[in-house]
């Protein structure tokens, strides 16, 4: 069956691809060869292929995150050749296709580095920590069954666009995985930013920040020194605005605090 | 067995507030001596496991995702229905029930689906209060659009990203009942059966994915919100972890599987690209409000065209067939999703399909872009145009998007009463898991409706009516129903590694795929259903005598994960297919090429068929036993379905 662009000739390609046994093991650089990759695959049916390769061959495939491969369940989470989710802008792993590439080129494959995401196994990581976050304030506390008309309250669409614009964040840790301080900071931001613009948000938007920021610090995420990279290098294109929030609403929290959680 | 749907007495309107009166309640102070088993973080999973550790019950979740917020929920994203009539143009709970209905082909329940559009407009009012960032108006009120099939406007969005955001809502709530300590969150948790105990299902038994280890999990009820089963067809818009397994071992212990052959195939997706694809990548329908489906108007235009001997720009208006408009002018391109999927086949099977395979029809924003603008259109649909130049590598800005359908929803699913009760006392079934509300066909943005309605408002209060009767006393896996379950589940793993033959999980499941969607797709016919049982028996033996897999169960093992997952699907396939041949019409995504009006329309059969079919395990290789469901509809009038 012929792709969208027929033209195109397929693909020799080295992958350089960090294998690691488990949590606790030593894991290494281990060198591949794919043939006959299509322009029109995916980044992930190209690893599929290699995958297939090595367990005809009695090799073990590399491990991976991945699920719905539409750029939306924040699965995937590859570091490629230095860039999180590899080299085209606004895109995740999933959506990355091998037509971004040419034949003969060397793609480094390694996991998200950061210490509050230990690797499970080769390029599976642990991403746990940002449930935490969320589990420490990233919610309104309203119980099922006592809402008001959804029209009740009115909300400017301006408003309504930016905390939908804050609320896209897919959570795949690209943010943190670019940032040299490993921080979580557009992550937490971009939750709390969402929340703190909504009126439905505003009751408990105090509690909120200082709660989820005290989870990331534990978590041992790094701290923030505004260089951006994470706002670059996200997916979805999460805006650095988020984190300026964050900051301004952390600030106001602490000065006028009456949180006795 | 008989099948008791206990659907409540009384006038169709009345029959939800009656029940919500006539089942029994939990005492506050007794909730916490329940503990409830969810399996599956999704909208449904998600929406139950908050809503009852609200109540007070003690919830232990389970998903194989790394987090609650991965389920395949995230990835719908045209919008949800709700019966709010904020618009003003004539929509009210009974015509969200009359158009659900109709909209299934008259294959579904009407008290369940009443009840479906009773409680959507609660769901929305939910999802805001908890921050939900629906799409609002200038004046500050919520937003609304039409979707394919409805003549209101009735669905309510969040961009191209409702799925997400309301899943996100709902992991919202789930994260706050774990922070309080009355959900136990266990990621990462694959079920592998279903333990019954005195006839009850009391647990699950689960495998730990990173490390291997086989775990017991005792409650006083299981919860199933295992989303569908659409990747028995190994490609579909499903995501890639979406499996049958949950559901197939409990229908292997007693719960009957119902409707499994009710399959949707969604006509707007991304064509095939070659061999090595991995899943079909939806466009949402609402493209159709303001794209215009077409193929060219000859077969020798279309020829020209796959050769590139001409540009899709080089066709002249009048060599353009818009088929849905044509033959459907009263709803043209918003037709319902069996209905335009079969037309887009059809224009294929007639060599008029375009792109390299010709297996793609187009859609086209030419004339919205002229009408209204590219920044409007992209406003509307940007990000769905972004994703479709990434994937294919064209813009549609410039030319027509080509698309074709492909396997979206499956409205089977484990049988379910009225409480969404299976037919084990004890195991409930919600969302896509059960088969309850969609009938043959599922219209556009029900699907989210459906899995909220079910989680946050219909299981917090039919699930009491079960608990209420069972003693609070302490659960424990130390009855031998729980070894004896988990030796099973051992065993199973041992001989999936130990088969050591040549060929890959992918690659069974690839052919099973193709069979599944040869005979038992789009359009299926008794010759051809036949010859595919025989083809996924003997596939089924190769898949047990050479199938291969690396590494130790002991470890993340994501071949050993995918084995498991196909070897139900075989299994799976062959129910459908039992299923397909022994419905002798064609209704809604059924389309049987011997039952077909002389226009090509789907024939239903409403004197012998109007059942719901509901299939009894009988043991390994045993063929399964058939039990009937009559469908009463005493509130609407069974019509031939017209979109003309």
């Amino acid at each position: 069956m012929a792709g969208s662009n027929p033209n195109a000739k397929p693909m020799n390609l080295t992958l350089k691809v960090w294998r690691q046994k488990n949590r606790a093991a030593k894991g290494g650089i281990v060198e591949y060869k794919v043939k006959d990759i299509s322009p029109d695959m995916s980044f992930l049916e190209m690893l599929d292929v290699l995958n297939e390769d090595l367990l005809r061959k009695g090799d073990e495939p590399v491990a991976f995150d991945h699920d719905c491969r539409e750029g939306i369940c924040g699965s995937c989470n590859l570091f490629i050749n230095g860039r999180a989710h590899g080299p085209e802008k606004g895109t995740t792993t999933c959506q990355l296709h091998m037509r971004k590439f040419s034949d003969g080129d060397t793609i480094t494959i390694e996991p998200w580095r950061a210490n509050a995401f230990p690797v499970n196994k080769d390029l599976s990581v642990d991403r746990s920590a940002f449930d935490r976050i969320i589990q420490a304030g990233g919610y309104v506390s309203v119980n099922t069954g006592g809402a008001p008309d959804g029209n009740e309250i009115p909300i400017p669409k301006e408003i309504a666009d930016r905390a939908f614009e804050a609320a896209t964040c897919i959570g795949c840790g690209a943010c943190v995985a670019s940032c040299k301080n490993a921080s979580a900071m557009l992550f937490v931001s971009a939750k709390v930013s969402q929340l703190a613009l909504l009126p439905q948000g505003n009751v408990e938007r105090k509690a909120r920040v200082e709660n989820m920021v005290a989870q990331m610090d534990k978590e041992g995420f790094g701290a923030c020194t505004n260089i951006g990279s994470c706002a670059a290098e996200c997916p979805v294109g999460i805006s650095l605005e988020n984190i300026a929030i964050l900051n301004r609403e952390f600030l106001a929290a602490k000065a006028t605090s009456n949180n006795l959680v | 067995m008989i099948l008791d749907s206990k659907i409540p007495e009384g006038p169709l309107a009345e029959k939800w507030e009656k029940h919500k009166f006539d089942v029994k309640l939990v005492n506050p102070a007794n909730k916490r001596k329940y503990d409830i088993i969810v399996v599956g973080t999704g909208l449904a999973g998600a929406s139950a496991a908050a809503s009852l550790a609200e109540l007070g019950y003690n919830v232990k979740a389970f998903t194989y995702h790394d987090s609650p917020r991965r389920a395949h929920s995230i990835a719908a994203q045209g919008g949800i229905n709700a019966a709010k009539n904020y618009q003003n143009d004539g929509d009210s709970v009974f015509r969200l029930f009359y158009d659900t209905i109709k909209g299934g082909d008259y294959r579904a329940r009407e008290a369940n689906v009443y009840r479906l559009a009773q409680v959507s407009v609660n769901i929305i009012d939910q999802c805001v209060a908890q921050g939900v960032p629906f799409a609002r108006e200038y004046g500050g009120l919520l937003a609304n659009r039409s979707f394919g099939g409805a003549q209101v406007s009735r669905t309510f969005y969040a961009r191209g990203q409702t799925g997400q955001q309301l899943l996100l809502g709902a992991y919202s709530a789930l994260s706050r009942q774990v922070a309080y300590g009355k959900v136990k969150l266990y990621t990462r948790s694959e079920m592998l059966d279903l333990v019954v105990v005195d006839g009850k299902a009391q647990g699950i038994i689960t495998r730990n994915l990173i490390t291997g280890e086989i775990e017991t999990h005792a409650a006083h009820a299981v919860v199933l919100a295992t989303g569908g089963y659409g990747n028995v067809f190994y490609l579909s818009t499903n995501a890639k972890y979406c499996n049958v397994t949950a559901p197939w071992r409990a229908h292997k212990k007693g719960a009957l599987f119902a409707n499994p052959c009710f399959t949707q195939i969604h006509p707007t997706c991304i064509p095939v690209s070659g061999d090595y694809q991995s899943k079909l990548t939806l466009m949402s329908e609402s493209l159709r409000n303001d794209g215009r489906v077409w193929v060219p108007a000859t077969k020798e235009t279309a020829e020209r065209l796959r050769a590139g001997q001409i540009r899709v720009q080089d066709i002249p208006e009048e060599e353009r067939d818009y088929f849905l408009e044509r033959k459907y002018p009263a709803f043209g391109n918003l037709v319902p999703r069996d209905v335009a999927s079969r037309n887009a086949k059809q224009m294929c099977d007639e060599g008029r399909g375009v792109g390299g395979s010709g297996l793609a029809v187009y859609l086209d924003f030419a004339d919205a872009i002229k009408r209204n603008g590219a920044d409007w259109v992209a406003q509307k649909y940007g990000n769905l145009f972004d994703m479709y130049a990434k994937i294919t590598g064209e813009n549609p800005y410039e030319q027509p998007m080509r698309i074709y359908p492909a396997v979206h929803y499956t409205m089977g699913g484990l049988w379910v009463d009225y409480n969404l009760q299976t037919t084990i006392p004890g195991l409930y079934a919600t969302g896509e898991c059960n088969f309850s509300d969609h009938g043959a066909n599922r219209l556009g943005a029900s699907a989210l409706m459906q899995g909220l309605a079910d989680g946050y408002f219909v299981i917090p209060y039919t699930i009491g009516d079960y608990l209420a009767k069972t003693a609070p006393k302490p659960v424990t896996t130390q009855h031998p129903a729980f070894q004896e379950a988990e030796a099973a589940v051992r065993t199973r793993i041992e001989k999936l590694m130990s088969i050591n033959g040549t060929r890959t999980p992918d690659d069974f499941h690839k052919a099973l795929g193709h069979i599944m969607w040869e005979y038992c797709g789009m359009a299926r016919n008794a010759k051809g259903l036949e010859f595919a049982k025989a083809e996924i028996q003997k596939l089924r033996r190769e898949f047990w005598s050479d199938l291969k897999i690396t590494g130790l169960n002991e470890e993340l093992n994501q071949t050993l994960e995918k084995a498991g997952r196909v070897a139900d699907f075989l299994e799976l396939g062959e129910l459908m297919i039992d299923d397909a041949y022994d419905r002798n019409e064609s209704c809604g995504g059924h389309f049987r090429e011997e039952y077909a009006t002389e226009e090509g329309e789907a024939q239903r059969n409403d004197d012998e068929y109007a059942y719901v079919a509901a299939w009894q395990y009988m043991g390994d290789n045993q063929p399964e036993v058939l039990h009937k469901e009559q469908l009463h509809f005493e509130n609407v009038k069974l019509t031939q379905r017209s979109y003309k």
